[in-house]
């Protein structure tokens, strides 16, 4: 293995080359571009060999993509915010149709105001279309992650999302280090998938579903993820073993004797580590949960970090307007709301529109989530960072 | 409502991703249940010009071999063209009582 000097963007490119991908579909957006800019590089100077498809949008890059994968070829695409919103509607068909993809989401705001920063609405906004996603917290994990991505979307036969923070990840440098391609190979072989076009098999995609059909259909997809969790597990106990790595579904730090935690996604799980170690040299049992597995939502880890825990604060980087909570409480108060001794759960929204979240602010929400715990009371959502 | 025909396929015998691989599938889909009212062919007025097959936007309407025509009613929704279409007024739409 070597290391080298590469951005969250091109991580996520060399780990794209490597799994020697056979389409490439997307259409620039920032701040997703270079790793597109880096992969027509690849494939014009003949270090890798694919199609590369350029495309008028990117609902065609995700149709291309459904039918490209419904071929057997191994597919990429990369995308953020309003691009991730324009792929919407096929978004579920490429779910329902078992068709499996990588696509690298780099988080941006949705518009508007116009806002080519990271949070995390665009994902957020798709969270239902039956993808599973994945979500890294520096460039070394977008790459492995990516790597990790193929193997599982061909074994589940679902599309992968990758998500990283667009900026904080997509565009600071880091050391990588980078596998060599060999291992890769060896990793994740090309391999004939399921459920191919080909002129020698007849049969049709995307049809009519009456009602007598849709449900049952549709359960299929439902099902697939349910059972992805088993594969998620296996294909990172593998990848950490093979590489050297340690990843989990559930990203814990000082969860062991911890009462006060944040539960974050993404890159900002770095700051709150940072502060939750500064406040345990102050005396405070600090700890932090980050969700790499949004979806499946990996509930049962969830339930053994947060075992013990008097007051969990849960920092939303999207916000569900007019909603009872946001998007990533209502997932963990779903998954705790059975427990007969949960914590003290207290709702955070930071860090919209990539407004930076300061280590003081990440202080104030432990701060409130201790408050909360002591007074068995949570408070309404609290904006952290929001000028008056 | 009906679309398709028994007996029905549960989601585990089901071919992956909604995939549909036996050939000539939509001739059993059953589309009668949309109607509120049937065309009846009157066939003493009957010239049997074939604007009615012309029309019908979903080539329900079968041609025997006399000339004549009937309605498949399995695939008629109702629509209710071929009645505008008839020149002498053999097709009425009928209330459907079900």
């Amino acid at each position: 293995m070597k290391k080298v000097g590469l951005s969250g963007n091109y991580a996520i490119a060399y780990a794209v080359k490597m799994a020697d991908v056979d389409v490439i579909a997307a259409y620039p957006i920032t701040p997703q571009t270079t790793i597109v800019e880096k992969l027509s590089e690849f494939v014009a100077n003949g270090e890798l060999d694919a199609d590369y498809i350029n495309v008028e949008s990117e609902h065609s890059a995700m149709s291309a993509c459904v039918g490209a994968s419904m071929t057997g070829a191994r597919v990429f695409t990369a995308t953020s915010s309003q691009g991730l919103a324009f792929m919407h509607e096929v978004l579920f068909m490429a779910a329902a149709l078992r068709t499996p993809m990588v696509m690298a989401n780099v988080n941006r705001a949705l518009s508007a105001p116009l806002n080519i920063w990271n949070d995390h609405a665009d994902a957020m906004a798709e969270r239902d279309a039956g993808w599973i996603q994945l979500w890294v917290s520096s460039a070394q994990e977008a790459y492995d992650t990516t790597l990790m991505a193929f193997k599982l979307s061909e074994e589940t036969r679902l599309p992968v999302m990758v998500n990283l923070d667009g900026y904080v990840l997509s565009h600071t440098y880091e050391p990588v280090e980078l596998i060599a391609e060999e291992a890769v190979r060896k990793y994740i072989p090309s391999r004939p998938l399921v459920n191919r076009l080909s002129p020698k098999t007849a049969f049709s995609v995307g049809v009519v579903g009456p009602p007598e059909y849709y449900f049952e259909m549709k359960y299929q997809a439902i099902d697939a993820i349910e059972r992805s969790r088993m594969p998620i597990s296996k294909i990172t106990a593998d990848f950490n073993r093979s590489f050297g790595r340690s990843y989990d579904d559930v990203y814990a730090y000082g969860m062991e004797d911890a009462e006060y935690a944040l539960l974050t996604m993404g890159s900002m799980t770095g700051s709150a580590r940072v502060v939750a170690e500064e406040l345990r040299k102050e005396g405070l049992k600090a700890g932090v949960v980050s969700i790499r597995t949004f979806r499946p939502f990996p509930v049962e880890r969830l339930i053994e970090k947060v075992d013990g825990l008097m007051g969990l604060g849960v920092m939303d980087r999207a916000s569900t307007p007019g909603g009872p909570s946001n998007p990533l409480f209502s997932d963990i108060a779903a998954c705790l709301c059975g427990l007969k001794d949960r914590p003290i759960l207290q709702s955070f929204v930071s860090g919209l529109g990539g407004r930076d979240i300061s280590p003081d602010n990440f202080r104030t929400m432990f701060k409130a989530t201790k408050e909360a715990a002591d007074a068995k009371a949570p408070k309404p959502c609290m904006y952290v960072g929001l000028r008056e | 409502m009906k679309c398709a025909k028994t007996p029905l396929k549960g989601w585990k015998e089901l071919p992956e991703g909604g995939t549909i691989t036996e050939p000539g599938s939509s001739v059993l889909f059953d589309a009668s249940a949309w109607r509120t009212s049937m065309p009846i062919i009157d066939h003493a007025k009957c010239t049997k010009c074939g604007m009615c097959w012309i029309f019908c936007p979903e080539a329900a309407i079968k041609v025997n071999p006399d000339g004549s025509y009937e309605v498949e009613y399995m695939y008629c929704k109702g629509c209710g063209i071929c009645e505008r279409a008839c020149a002498v007024k053999a097709i009425n739409m009928e209330e459907e009582k079900r």
